[in-house]
């Protein structure tokens, strides 16, 4: 990482609303809202998009071109870098809890215990968990989706003739991710901790020690690392052999006086972005750890809540729970 | 820190007239704009932007103590209705028929972020007055609800005569002496006194009197004498320990054992309320606790005329009156 002053390169944003999420729609960097709507953000102009009209998005995640955004009108809807709105779903006014998507176009969402699954023609399927559902995720490979709720999570595969696979663990589990490789499932839980499984086994780790609930999980390009929230440091869980976190200590970067409440890592180098809940954004190398400011904390600061980086990794947009956000376009 | 929402829970038998008192606090003009959490939509007689339907799932904490069950539904509906911020300022949660409040007290003091943004206001049980005796013969739900309340409603008083009244009333009283008791045909009660409670901030726990009573009592007692010509009731299992001294308190002895025995015998204690007199403290020590979860914190100084006195109350199943008699003494100063 060069030693550049990386404020220099950052545009400051304000979105006038609570951020629920970032990315980009290909090159073009947007702002899911906590209003209900999708900001575009651009040198040149700003455009809205009121994907959610009186209503407040929930859930949002960024999928090829397009925001993938889940309301708490019951509706999902995909918005295009053109402002396009195209209606996905609509659960009558159900509340969305959960949505994930895949690059192939796929997309999963949830409204209580129902989890709907979309493949890339537009085929529906329906799953009904066993409890309320909290967090979704497609596993890289084939077509499955992990899926969390009380006592466990569930591996649902909507086009074939198996039964659902459960995981069991007692609690309530928020968010689920899958390793890259398939090899991992992890969830974050109500009670601030980790769980983790080995899929091949369903073999338990469970990763407790954390001050606060982690709701944000990012891995690494490689799948040797996952990122994630809820401590006054990145705490990064290894998973580069097929006993992944067990009987390892994690790494923590970026240790300062605040609560990571986002991280991402960046899609190319062994990079963490993290935004704390002063508002302060860190880019964090491991594992040597080195540091490099990107956003000091501005005055009444509040918690970063979004962040993302463009596929290339040249870009890293975040957004915070005040409506502040910004754009660091990273110097060569 | 900016305010926290007040949170009003409703409970009750189904006929009771919950939902009579439900639609009222959401057409009445009492200033307040309600999000309202529901178990079953048809209920809501009036047009309400922010009616959220609920699961009523309670899952279990994972320490291994049955009592420490959370309504993860709640925690999930409370953290998208804040993003509705502005549009609301107070949330009214109704539980079903068979619900035991419990569950739904405690979510509001487990979740970090619940409690940085919301803050129980009261529980409020709507009650029959011509099937209660029944209910609380039969299902131990009902009795929850009617010890667990900071204000209980008992409604359709229309339907039986002033004797049956009266010994509801007393039945109520043995299990709950310190609820505020309303009598009503059709809930016709003012809202302030259901709405605006401060019953679990510690700030506005002034004085832990029975509802009956006026005046001090400033001696060593338990809840045992008949009081206003009330006919006296002893609950089989729920009952209330009450114990008064006239002494400061040890913290040094006091915090460790009220923590142990909140732990210990948690799952017994529906609620425990308390007004202590630390030794060399010139403020008053109060603490409130569901079950196994405990909140407490130095409040207001004593008043010069005040009497320190030191104070509290458990309210429960089988309660071990003569530990805890012997255990609170113990820790005086």
């Amino acid at each position: 990482m060069a030693a550049a002053f990386l404020p220099a390169h950052l545009m400051p944003l304000d979105a006038g609303a609570p951020v629920a999420a970032a990315g980009f729609l290909g090159q073009a960097p947007a702002l899911a809202l906590e209003d209900g709507t999708v900001l575009f953000v651009t040198l040149a102009a700003e455009q809205r998009v009121a994907a959610h009209p009186d209503a407040s998005i929930l859930v949002a995640v960024a999928s090829g071109d397009k925001f993938i955004t889940g309301g708490d009108d019951g509706r999902v809807v995909a918005v295009s870098a053109d402002g396009a709105i195209h209606e996905i779903a609509d659960e009558k006014g159900k509340w969305i809890d959960a949505l994930a998507t895949r690059d192939d176009g796929s997309i999963a969402w949830s409204s209580g215990k129902n989890v709907r699954s979309r493949d890339p023609a537009g085929g529906i399927k329906t799953f009904i968990a066993p409890s309320s559902v909290r967090g979704l995720a497609f596993m890289a490979k084939g077509y499955r989706i992990a899926i969390a709720h009380y006592d466990g999570a569930t591996l649902w595969f909507p086009n074939a003739a198996a039964p659902p696979d459960l995981f069991q663990w007692k609690g309530s589990h928020l968010s689920i991710t899958a390793s890259p490789n398939g090899r991992f499932l992890a969830t974050s839980m109500q009670e601030n901790a980790l769980h983790a499984w080995r899929v091949a086994d369903k073999k338990d780790m469970r990763m407790s020690g954390y001050p606060a609930k982690t709701r944000s999980l990012s891995w690494s390009f490689d799948g040797h690392w996952l990122a994630t929230s809820g401590a006054d440091a990145a705490i990064i869980w290894p998973f580069t052999d097929k006993d992944g976190p067990i009987n390892k200590a994690p790494l923590e970067s970026g240790a300062r006086n605040a609560k990571v409440t986002c991280v991402a890592f960046h899609p190319k180098s062994l990079v963490v972005a993290q935004g704390y809940d002063d508002g302060v954004v860190l880019l964090c190398r491991i594992p040597d750890g080195a540091e490099i400011l990107v956003r000091a904390s501005p005055k009444d600061a509040r918690a970063i809540t979004a962040l993302a980086w463009d596929h290339a990794g040249g870009k890293l947009l975040f957004g915070a729970a005040d409506g502040t956000a910004g754009l660091l376009d990273m110097p060569a | 820190m900016a305010e926290r929402i007040p949170v009003t829970v409703l409970t009750g038998y189904l006929g009771a007239g919950k939902t009579t008192l439900l639609n009222r606090i959401l057409s009445e003009d009492h200033g307040r704009k309600f999000a309202v959490i529901v178990n079953e939509f048809g209920e809501i007689g009036i047009d309400n932007d922010l009616v959220v339907g609920a699961d009523e799932e309670v899952f279990e904490m994972n320490n291994g103590c049955i009592c420490c069950t959370v309504r993860g539904d709640l925690i999930r509906i409370v953290e998208g209705l804040l993003k509705r911020k502005g549009k609301f300022d107070a949330i009214l949660v109704e539980t079903t028929g068979l619900a035991d409040p419990a569950p739904v007290a405690q979510t509001f003091f487990v979740d970090a972020d619940v409690r940085d943004a919301a803050q129980l206001d009261a529980v409020v049980t709507v009650a029959d007055a011509k099937w209660l005796g029944e209910r609380l013969k039969d299902a131990p739900e009902a009795k929850n609800q009617i010890a667990f309340a900071d204000v209980i409603i008992l409604n359709k008083t229309d339907l039986v005569g002033a004797d049956e009244v009266s010994e509801i009333e007393a039945r109520i009283r043995a299990i709950n002496p310190y609820a505020k008791l309303h009598k009503t045909v059709n809930c016709a009660v003012p809202l302030d006194v259901v709405l605006g409670r401060n019953a679990f901030d510690l700030d506005r726990i002034l004085e832990i009197e029975p509802d009956f009573l006026d005046g001090e009592h400033d001696h060593e007692h338990e809840h045992e004498h008949a009081h206003h010509g009330l006919k006296h009731y002893h609950d089989e299992d729920m009952q209330s320990v009450s114990l008064s001294i006239e002494r400061d308190i040890d913290p040094e002895k006091f915090m460790p054992w009220l923590q142990n025995y909140v732990q210990k015998e948690g799952a017994s204690i529906l609620r425990a309320k308390g007004i202590l007199a630390f030794k060399d403290e010139s403020k008053r020590f109060v603490f409130q606790s569901v079950h196994m979860l405990l909140d407490g914190d130095l409040q207001r100084e004593w008043k010069p005329q005040e009497k320190r006195l030191s104070r509290l109350v458990f309210i429960g199943r089988n309660l071990k009156k003569d530990e805890i008699t012997q255990g609170f003494l113990g820790c005086a100063a």
